[in-house]
């Protein structure tokens, strides 16, 4: 089983082969959707496969290489085409190919009848392959082929609705801040190579190679720049500051597509490849900092715009950035297990939610263009007691909610709570992990609040949405609801494979899978770890303060938002500026407009104008002009008389003989 | 007993006034007559020095060029006829589009 892992990018390339080549002709949305559906499913299949194969083996043996074919030899340069199992990608690919199966099928509900079906099955599929190439990558090259290979998908995916101006912006936005990030990517790429090669002629990218090799790096210098540069890469691709403005935007794809790749599976690709490169990361105390500081800032400044938005889907877009610091918080205080545990029960949670705000949509859009209102259906103030008319998607978005706020037994509790005890405790950081902790608190109960500010605007109350089509409110049709039911069991009980040994009433078995993948990483951080012994009073203890956190979180938006529901209007009259910050993303988008864009426009203007315009145009047309000048002037010799020509000739033979007799 | 010098003084003579005729005539029938004399004095200086060096490669050079000699009459002759239905004239100075 573990030879044919080829198979599992192979199965979605080929369903875009399929649909991207032929998905025109075909036009029956029940085989596109199914080929791009079953390409996947084949994978996922795979992926089970060989996920029993690694549990069946002893925990030091899940390492497995497999070379396709050698790619790039070019003296000491050595890059292959190989794929990598561990358990860490084993992890990665059953998230996304099992997430990734349920989003296809949704698909085939949600985007009935639109123009380009197979287009967006085959991006689809093409992002999956692209997503797979990236967990699975042996060495950072494979890697980096998924990582721009998702970029792509994620621009053309966001651009899906091309002919709307808004959604190409977003998509060009998305792209060039992504390419940003790519370039620490290639940077820190190359700064590792370059140190191992010209310090201890280590030629490589391979990443268990550079496992092998990692006792030689030394601890902050070169390993600080080069992390650095890559995490650079990881703010790009997972959306944290200071490059986190385009998912936000990012929205203007059609749902399935925020769901799968801007909430499950891309936007995780950084924290996995802080994960995947652990034991270059924890030898850099200075950039384990950064990582962590990063994330913890970027969870609460995104919750905090996330209380303001009024479009479904936005709320969730800065949900999702906000947990994604999470995550990094994980990975910046060494809990890396922690990150991946949150990344893997986010992504059940997340997509559920997403989609269920798909299925509200849907379902909004439909009532709308029924009754020809121009409301817009994403819009929340529109919404409300939906949950009597979509029993299914209020029941499975409920849970979801109390899974991301984090009320146990639900999988959100696990991982959040984990993460943030690990960033109290953790040894690393010395004080500053304490502020960490307090950040990530205060997320955790601002999260607490817009997510149920959401779900109360949107499933409770009075129902908002023109009474003339009131009654025009449907349940999605099962396709759309059972991959929502799939994820809603999965975020409720997910969080069960990695429950804490403090509880102790099952075993932490996600954090025995990991332990081979980060035992290095947690060896070497041992260099400059201070260890405390916290007693099991101050876990619980922590432990009981999240889940009030996340009450008071959810108490708060109940009484703005079903108790006492003029409290929003009289807080947004008492604090009309900081309302107004919040609403507008605190002028974020403005400010990098005003720094980088502007400027940025300014200069290609000016080089536009001034350089090519006059300088290069000016050459080109310049050289033409003096040719012509010139030959203006020899035209004379060319008068048309045979006279001159045979003239010419006699001339030059006795040039020619004079030559040689006088030389 | 003529001298090489002789025969090659000849020949240089005719070739200069082939040249001169060539560069000087208008009439196109008379320079194509200098061409000839020129031709025929390279070919004066082939045989002469054939006979000198008591090699005959110069004098089977003589041959081809009496040959193409033969040809270009051929073809100038049907050249001026064309030029002349035209022009009604064989004068050089009215053959003055050979330019751009």
């Amino acid at each position: 089983m573990l030879d044919n892992v080829w198979l599992i990018p192979l199965f979605p390339l080929i369903g875009f082969l399929i649909n991207g080549l032929f998905g025109k002709k075909i036009k029956n949305e029940g085989v596109i959707g199914g080929i791009g559906t079953l390409a996947i499913f084949c994978s996922f299949l795979v992926s089970c496969g060989i996920l029993m194969q690694l549990v069946g083996l002893p925990a030091e043996q899940r390492v497995f290489e497999k070379v396709i074919f050698p790619w790039i030899h070019a003296g000491n340069f050595k890059a292959d085409m190989a794929f990598l199992v561990d358990p860490l990608s084993a992890v990665m690919i059953m998230v996304v190919t099992g997430v990734g199966t349920l989003i296809h099928l949704y698909s085939i509900g949600y985007m009935h009848g639109e123009e380009g079906f197979y287009r967006f099955f085959a991006y689809l599929n093409l992002f999956c392959m692209s997503m797979l190439l990236l967990v699975l990558g042996a060495n950072m090259l494979v890697m980096f082929i998924g990582w721009e290979g998702v970029g792509l998908c994620s621009y053309l995916l966001i651009g899906y609705y091309f002919e709307k101006k808004s959604a190409g912006d977003a998509a060009k936005k998305a792209f060039v801040m992504n390419r940003v990030g790519d370039f620490g990517f290639l940077i820190g790429l190359f700064t590792l190579f370059w140190w191992f090669g010209s310090n201890h002629n280590i030629w490589t990218i391979n990443f268990m190679e550079i496992k092998a090799a990692s006792h030689l790096l030394p601890y902050g210098g070169v390993v600080t720049v080069a992390t650095l540069c890559f995490f650079l890469g990881a703010t790009g691709k997972s959306a944290q500051i200071p490059l986190y403005t385009w998912l936000p935007d990012a929205m203007e794809g059609p749902t399935p597509v925020s769901a799968l790749i801007h909430a499950a599976t891309m936007v995780t690709a950084g924290v996995y490849m802080i994960g995947r490169m652990s034991f270059v990361f924890i030898k850099a105390p200075e950039t384990m900092m950064v990582v962590a500081v990063v994330g913890a800032a970027t969870a609460l400044f995104a919750a905090t715009i996330g209380t303001a938005q009024n479009d479904i889907k936005r709320v969730l877009a800065y949900s999702t950035v906000s947990q994604l610091g999470f995550m990094f918080i994980a990975m910046g205080v060494g809990a890396f297990t922690g990150g991946i545990f949150h990344l893997m029960t986010h992504a059940f949670f997340k997509a559920c939610m997403f989609l269920g705000s798909g299925s509200v949509i849907h379902a909004m859009h439909h009532a709308l263009h029924h009754g020809h209102l121009h409301d817009d259906p994403q819009d929340m103030r529109n919404m409300g007691g939906l949950r009597k008319a979509m029993p299914i998607t209020f029941l499975t978005f409920f849970v979801s909610t109390f899974a991301i706020a984090g009320i146990p037994p639900l999988s959100g509790f696990f991982s959040k709570d984990e993460i943030l005890w690990q960033a109290f405790s953790n040894p690393y950081h010395g004080d500053l992990n304490k502020v960490v902790w307090a950040l990530g608190c205060i997320a955790a109960c601002f999260t607490a609040f817009y997510m149920f500010r959401l779900v109360f605007m949107t499933f409770f109350g009075e129902c908002r949405i023109n009474p003339k089509v009131k009654d025009h409110l449907h349940e999605s049709p099962l396709v759309i609801t059972i991959p929502l039911m799939v994820l809603g069991v999965l975020a409720a009980v997910g969080g069960f494979i990695g429950v804490p040994k403090l509880i102790g009433i099952l075993p932490n078995y996600f954090e025995h899978w990991l332990e081979p993948v980060f035992e290095l990483a947690n060896e070497y951080g041992k260099q400059y770890a201070h260890m405390h012994e916290h007693s099991h009073s101050l876990e619980w203890g922590l432990m009981g303060l999240s889940v009030v956190i996340a009450a008071i979180g959810i108490f708060i938006a109940f009484t703005m938002y079903m108790a006492n529901k003029s409290l929003p209007e009289k807080f947004t009259s008492a604090f009309p500026g900081l309302y107004r910050a919040v609403y507008n993303k605190w002028y974020i988008d403005e400010l990098y407009d005003f720094v980088f864009v502007n400027p940025c426009k300014s200069l290609g203007n000016l080089l536009w104008k001034g350089f090519d315009v006059v300088i290069v145009d000016g050459v080109v047309n310049g050289v033409a002009k003096l040719v012509m000048a010139f030959s203006a002037g020899l035209k004379g010799l060319q008068s048309g008389y045979v006279h001159n020509y045979a003239m010419g000739m006699a001339l030059g033979v006795v040039v020619i003989i004079a030559f040689y007799v006088f030389r | 007993m003529v001298s090489l010098h002789s025969y090659l003084i000849l020949s240089a003579i005719l070739f200069s006034i082939g040249t001169i005729g060539v560069l000087t005539r208008r009439n196109a029938i008379v320079i194509f007559m200098c061409i000839e004399m020129m031709l025929n004095a390279v070919n004066l200086t082939f045989i002469a020095l054939s006979k000198y060096l008591g090699n005959l490669d110069g004098q089977i050079f003589v041959f081809f060029v009496m040959t193409v000699a033969a040809a270009e009459a051929a073809v100038g002759l049907a050249l001026m006829i064309a030029f002349f239905k035209n022009r009604e004239s064989i004068d050089v100075e009215d053959l003055n589009l050979m330019k751009w």
